[in-house]
């Protein structure tokens, strides 16, 4: 659905540049939830900037929806965004509109005729729960609300993409979790495609069914959440499922993203006479699915075949250290 | 005082019709002078803002022209710029004297000093919104009409009402060089005929005239502020 390649965005300073995207290769599936993390000025935000081309890229093409974007003259490009919503940090609606107006302002860029405007604004208030808030002004709501009136907006031309740019990270934990949890919805009964932008980790964990780690100004891993998980080494993962910093000698990190039938951990025990002794661990819903990561201390003379045995049944095995 | 009262009450029916005329006369020059620096001043204001670096149509020569002659008319007193503009005057109005040639230095003197206005308020609505108008697909003119200037409104009003009672210090300074209205009549009564009851009487018609203006644009002001 959104297919960028060989992004490149270099900002150029008085005394200095900062390349802010260096080649990079973003894959966002037709349906999906797609979660972009990392530290402050790896370049997040002009990545998603830059796939509704409010920032032009110095090199690489955007796709979306089969249209590249890069290629199309002023008017065409204007068209294409009425394809593409945006739900921003600060929510970015106009004060001097009442909710209504506001989620009635894309219809009227689009041209869409005000009995119709009206009846769709009627249907996202329903949807976003904030019907007896439709002739409030945005002052008079709580940051939650904000953000519902920003999803009812971004929403309003029945766009097949939206882009969120740290939409909860101005919210406390609770309205982050509904607001979450409304995109979820959204993801799921309208198909609509999702490439968000965040700092937390957990925002992942909840609604994301592929991520991509940036760093720098580029990926240091992209995939599908599942996929990543069972990656050794990942940092995802490792994000995901913060462990122990300190570990006894011989201890392994194991992963699973299906649950077991098997009693594994005695059979390890009884066939290969080795012990095995929990450090920590946690298991968790990550894109629907109960994963866990357990640090254990496994220790005896066949110690490698028992591990070898755990990673035939679909475990990850890795060495802590 | 007693006797200053009286001779008030003696005097007040001959004043009253000078006074009141006057006052027509400040209005008639104000609300026309108004109505051109709007129509003159408010895109000006838009274009400074526009033509900025990172604004809606980035054009750094013409910003640099435009900033360059709202300058020069903001830093001539309104006595010079009233001499100085005189040909034009008589250009447009055939006279240099009276309440109708008053209008021309009026309104090129306010002109620039509302674009400035504009220019401040406009500055002060949030980048984000205008980002957010240009991610759903608005044109350059919708963004300027449905969301520079509407969010703006409240500072456009207290800019504007400003500009008015900057407006009726200028006209009574027109005055002086007989462009009529009060500042006219304190100038020759009060001044040249040492007559101070003319005087405080228009200092007075002033000062209502002024405080009718700021009320008004306050209660604007209030009435269209939604943040
Ligand atoms: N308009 C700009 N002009 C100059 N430099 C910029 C501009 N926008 C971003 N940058 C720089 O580009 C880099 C990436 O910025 P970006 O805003 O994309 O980071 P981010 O990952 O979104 O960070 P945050 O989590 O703080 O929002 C930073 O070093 C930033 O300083
Ligand atoms: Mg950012």
């Amino acid at each position: 659905m959104i297919n960028a390649e060989g992004l490149r965005k270099v900002y150029r300073l008085k005394n200095r540049e900062v390349v802010a995207l260096d080649a990079v290769d973003l894959n966002v599936r037709q349906g999906e939830v797609y979660g972009v993390v990392g530290q402050s000025g790896a370049g997040k935000s002009t990545l998603l900037r830059c796939v509704n081309l409010l920032e032009r890229p110095d090199a690489g093409r955007v796709v979306v929806d089969g249209a590249d974007l890069t290629a199309l003259s002023r008017p065409r490009l204007r068209a294409a965004r009425h394809g593409i919503g945006m739900v921003h940090q600060h929510f970015a609606l106009l004060s001097s509109r009442t909710v209504a107006a506001n989620i009635a302002f894309p219809l009227e860029i689009a041209g869409v005729g005000a009995a119709q405007r009206r009846r769709r604004v009627a249907e996202l208030l329903e949807l976003v729960g904030l019907t007896d808030k439709a002739k409030a002004y945005p002052a008079q709501l709580s940051g939650g609300q904000k953000q519902r009136v920003g999803i009812a907006r971004a929403l309003a031309p029945n766009p097949k993409v939206l882009l969120s740019d740290e939409a909860t990270s101005a919210l406390d934990p609770q309205t982050t979790a509904s607001i979450l949890g409304l995109l979820r919805d959204l993801n799921r009964e309208l198909g609509l495609t999702v490439l968000l932008i965040t700092h937390e980790m957990d925002v992942i964990k909840q609604i994301c069914d592929s991520a991509a780690i940036m760093e720098n100004g580029s990926f240091t891993e992209s995939g599908q959440v599942l996929e990543l998980l069972e990656t050794p080494g990942s940092l995802l993962a490792r994000s995901l499922f913060p462990l122990p910093a300190s570990s006894p000698p011989d201890t392994v990190t194991l992963t699973y993203t299906r649950q077991s039938d098997e009693p594994l951990m005695s059979q390890i025990t009884r066939e290969f006479d080795v012990d095995v002794n929990i450090i920590g661990g946690a298991v968790e819903e990550v894109a629907g699915h109960s994963v866990g990561r357990l640090n254990v201390r496994v220790t005896g003379p066949r110690r490698q075949a028992a591990l070898d045995h755990l990673a035939g049944h679909g475990l990850i095995v890795e060495e802590v250290r | 005082m007693i006797e200053w009262i009286a001779e008030l009450g003696q005097r007040w029916p001959d004043m009253w019709p000078v006074l009141w005329l006057g006052t027509l006369d400040t209005l008639y020059m104000v609300l026309w002078s108004t109505l051109f620096t709007i129509l003159f001043g408010l895109p000006l204001g838009v274009l400074l803002v526009a033509t900025d670096r990172g604004g809606l149509t980035p054009a750094p020569a013409v910003k640099a022209v435009l900033g360059t002659v709202v300058n020069i008319g903001r830093s001539l007193p309104f006595i010079v710029l009233m001499v100085a503009v005189l040909s034009l005057t008589r250009l447009i109005t055939g006279t240099t004297l009276g309440p109708t040639a008053a209008i021309v230095p009026l309104s090129i003197g306010a002109i620039p000093f509302f674009a400035r206005l504009v220019e401040t308020s406009l500055r002060e609505v949030d980048r984000g919104v205008v980002e957010a108008s240009l991610a759903m697909g608005a044109r350059r003119l919708t963004i300027v009409g449905k969301v520079l200037l509407p969010e703006a409104l409240p500072g456009l009003i207290a800019g504007l009402v400003m500009t008015i009672v900057a407006l009726i210090s200028y006209s009574a300074m027109a005055g002086a060089i007989g462009g009529g209205g009060l500042g006219d009549i304190a100038i020759r009564y009060g001044y040249q005929r040492f007559d101070d009851y003319y005087l405080w009487a228009t200092v007075v018609f002033l000062v209502l005239v002024v405080q009718a203006a700021q009320s008004v644009g306050d209660f604007l002001v209030r009435r269209v502020s939604h943040r």
